[in-house]
């Protein structure tokens, strides 16, 4: 199988190619409800998870919400 | 009721508080119960990969309180308005604490990329909630922006130094027509009265109640402070003087 390189979280990280968005955040075992996704410095919103796929060099963030001020 | 708004918002407690810097989620929970408070701030971060299954700050936070979310450590404009949208997507609501800051230091604001960053998330829909300056001139930029409310900082974040200008406070009361929050500052109970006093609508907390050695209590006590502030400023305060007034009649005294 291909595999891609995507920053994640400020670090490069070898994936399976063209996973979606909903994919990755399958193979982190991450539950999307309470996480934000950015890729390539725009929001990605809920609705497209299983459309928007990734690709070679995307910068993707995952966030949520901590304890601020 | 003495209820006020923000945006399409209604609400009756005037104590927002945070979330951070708690020792543990339980107290944090407890001391935003004691609070009264119906808005509640949050930090966007990145998810800790390495920590699956960490437990959510949210599932502390009690039910029915609204989140704001911050966009607190940016440092421009653009990462300032990217934040909000993450926060955005995150909490699906339009309200953000927007907090762009110049100076690791003093954690003061950048003013010009605060109103940069204002009229774009204006544009986008969000109500914004301004953390700035105690300038009464770039308060009146944000209300021309378009925010919701000022934000005026009492003291740096964190430094528990209270009011330090509350005449220029009161001049960014005079100065614009949106409510003036004071955030960032307070120190103690006698500080979130203070601050009502003056005429601000509501006061932001979380490092006064959340170090305090009883947070609890802390909580409470801010509660109260800004109750009594408040009733304070609507009964209207006696004017100053230089010398007394008695206060028993100065006749009627025996043996004369």
């Amino acid at each position: 199988m291909d595999r891609m390189q995507v920053k994640l979280n400020g670090e490069i990280r070898e994936l399976p190619d063209a996973l979606s968005v909903a994919g990755l955040l399958a193979h982190l075992g991450i539950k999307p409800q309470r996480v934000a996704i950015e890729v390539n410095e725009a929001v990605v919103t809920k609705d497209r998870y299983e459309s928007h796929k990734l690709a070679t060099g995307d910068s993707v963030e995952i966030v949520a919400f901590v304890g601020g001020g | 009721m003495d209820g006020w708004s923000l945006g399409k918002h209604q609400f009756t407690s005037r104590l927002l508080v945070g979330t951070g810097k708690y020792r543990d989620f339980p107290t944090m929970k407890a001391a935003l119960t004691a609070s009264g408070a119906e808005v509640v701030t949050v930090a966007v971060r990145r998810l800790d990969l390495s920590k699956q299954g960490a437990e959510s700050l949210l599932s502390w936070v009690p039910e029915g309180m609204k989140l704001l979310p911050n966009t607190a450590a940016c440092f421009t404009a653009d990462e300032a308005v990217r934040t909000a949208r993450l926060g955005r997507e995150l909490d699906m609501g339009d309200l953000v604490k927007l907090e762009v800051i110049g100076d690791k230091r003093t954690l003061f604001p950048d003013v010009e990329e605060l109103v940069k960053a204002a009229r774009v998330l204006v544009k986008e829909g969000f109500t914004v909630l301004p953390y700035t300056n105690d300038d009464p001139v770039t308060a009146k930029k944000l209300e021309d922006a378009g925010c919701a409310a000022v934000m005026p900082l009492g003291a740096p974040i964190g430094s528990g130094l209270g009011i330090r200008n509350p005449y220029n406070i009161r001049i960014i009361m005079e100065t614009v027509r949106v409510p003036v929050l004071v955030d960032a500052g307070v120190g103690t109970a006698s500080d979130a009265a203070l601050a009502m006093e003056l005429g601000a609508v509501a006061v932001l907390m979380n490092t006064a109640i959340a170090e305090a050695k009883d947070p609890v209590m802390m909580a409470e006590a801010m509660r109260d402070g800004v109750a009594g502030g408040r009733k304070s400023f609507l009964a209207g305060r006696i004017p100053m003087k230089l010398h007394a007034a008695a206060s028993s009649p100065m006749s009627g005294l025996i043996g004369t």
